[in-house]
């Protein structure tokens, strides 16, 4: 009834190590990510200031369909003010071979802290954004997303 | 080969009125961690920075790292002070740099 | 009278000589892949100013007013303004060509144009100016329905290209049908399977990080079915587009897409 010669099991078995295979064959990592890099990241960014989880949203699907070009948004609530705005915004990730992804710099003249942009996944992982205030105070957020693979890859020729 | 850039921006905004920018750029954003067929590595070729004058005065700035994707596409706002030009210049490696500009109205 | 699925509905389709438009999708349940973006992706289709893909449409506008060639004369010079000239066109492509007695691409198109009338060499294959070009023409045809012949000139090769979607190929013994008829919706990988209709050529696809033709994805699966995939420009592929525009008939042309 079903029309498979062979069962769907075993089709998408196949292609699953076959899929696994063509990418571990078409890129191996020169540099994996190392442990604890989104820490070392943020403390190379920002020293030893203590950061405050708040004020700040990370934007980001939860599930993307393709981690080569996923959305992400930084909102911070702030009045954005002379005397009270954001000067900068990190954003930073624990498995990609680099931990950092953008660093943005604001003032009174943006009128909102609101970015965004489309970064590359190496793979399930968490972001972390983490604003610095004009007050000196840091705040931050963090999202997981899920990240799969295409199903059928391309060769690279 | 020049670089092509899209911005968009309100032709027309009120003074005082928070307008969102949009840019676009093509570009490769080549990592620097990817192997080519013969296992050679495929040297880094990123854009670096982007930043936006807004009648000659720098109001954003953003670094950019591999993680960015493909053609990258950046948004942000600025208070719309005053008719004028936005002028951006992207700046990446191998001396890349674009420039493009925006004519705003505000009134 | 059912008959049963693959080979049957082949030799069927042989022996009554026309496409068989049952046993695939109902006409009236064929969806884009638009259907199964994300929110993201479909905000990024829809707005131009986000869609990478419109970088790729201004070069192609760039290109359709560049002189070029022995004759130095540019796309505009005979075509005018594209919007007017090219509106449709893609929609009812591959087309017969009388020229080479067989259904052409968009691609073919502009190539038979460089050659004959702009007597300069043509574009390869997935080069910068030829995706420019279709993708500017392509998005001529926005929001019109998928309009290819089907008459007693294209239909052999509307049936080479059915024969192909049927026909299990590769390592892993897969047709197009298996999965883009008899399972969309469902999920390889992970991966939720669309139908398979080519209404958003050429499109911005996120695994690429670039534009690319409906060859360049057809290879893709190929090479994902673990089967040889045939040279770009092959026949083979033609015959394929034409039953797969002909499969998405009426659908909207959405070129130029975003698909992941």
């Amino acid at each position: 009834m079903d029309g498979f010669d062979i069962t769907r099991r075993e089709a998408l078995i196949a292609g699953g190590l076959a899929a696994a295979g063509a990418a571990s064959l078409a890129s191996p990592p020169v540099a994996a990510s190392t442990p604890g890099q989104m820490e070392h990241a943020i403390r190379s960014l920002i020293g030893e200031a203590e950061v405050r989880k708040g004020k700040v949203t990370l934007d980001l699907p939860p599930l993307v369909e393709n981690g080569n070009t996923v959305p992400l948004t930084v909102i911070v609530d702030s009045p954005m003010t002379k005397a009270d705005h954001v000067k900068a915004i990190h954003v930073v990730n624990e498995k990609n071979p680099q931990a950092n992804v953008i660093s943005v710099q604001l003032g009174p003249r943006a009128g909102k802290a609101h970015v965004s942009t489309r970064v590359r996944l190496a793979g399930t992982q968490t972001l972390t954004a983490i604003a610095e205030m004009s007050d000196g105070t840091y705040w931050s957020d963090s999202q997981e997303v899920i990240v799969t693979l295409a199903a059928c890859l391309e060769d690279l020729i | 080969m020049s670089a092509r850039a899209l911005i968009n921006v309100p032709r027309k905004a009120r003074r005082g009125d928070v307008i969102e920018i949009k840019t676009l750029i093509s570009h490769i954003m080549e990592t620097g961690f990817r192997h080519g067929t013969m296992g050679e590595l495929i040297p880094r070729d990123i854009i670096t920075s982007l930043s936006c004058k807004y009648n000659g005065e720098e109001i954003f700035a953003t670094q950019l790292y591999p993680a960015i994707a493909a053609n990258p596409f950046v948004t942000f706002h600025t208070v719309a002070t005053e008719s004028g030009t936005l002028a951006f210049h992207w700046i990446g490696d191998n001396g890349f740099e674009a420039t493009e500009e925006a004519k705003i109205v505000v009134e | 009278m059912h008959p049963p699925h693959g080979i049957a509905i082949g030799a069927v389709v042989a022996v009554l000589g026309m496409p068989l438009a049952l046993a695939e999708i109902p006409l009236d349940q064929r969806r884009s892949g638009y259907d199964q973006l994300s929110p993201a992706s479909r905000a990024m289709q829809d707005d131009d100013t986000s869609n990478p893909a419109t970088l790729t449409v201004l070069d192609g506008e760039a290109l359709w007013g560049r002189k070029a060639g022995e004759a130095n004369k540019s796309c505009a010079d005979c075509h005018g303004d594209a919007a007017t000239s090219m509106r449709g066109v893609s929609a009812r492509y591959p087309a017969f060509s009388p020229a080479k007695a067989r259904p052409i691409d968009i691609e073919q198109r502009v190539n038979l144009c460089r050659t004959e009338q702009q007597k300069v060499a043509p574009l390869a294959h997935e080069s910068r100016d030829l995706l420019a070009l279709t993708a500017f023409i392509g998005k001529q045809s926005r929001g019109m329905p998928i309009a290819v012949t089907n008459d007693e000139k294209t239909r052999p090769f509307i049936e080479a290209g059915q024969r192909s979607y049927g026909m299990r190929q590769g390592q892993l013994n897969l047709s197009c049908q298996n999965c883009h008829d008899d399972h969309w919706g469902q999920k390889l990988a992970g991966v939720p399977l669309v139908q398979g209709h080519p209404n958003g050529y050429p499109l911005y696809r996120l695994e690429w990080q670039s534009v690319g033709s409906l060859q360049r994805r057809l290879r893709n699966c190929l090479i994902g079915m673990r089967a040889e995939p045939y040279a770009y420009g092959a026949d083979e592929y033609v015959d394929l587009e034409l039953f797969l525009m002909w499969r998405a008939r009426g659908m909207t042309v959405e070129t130029p897409a975003v698909r992941p």
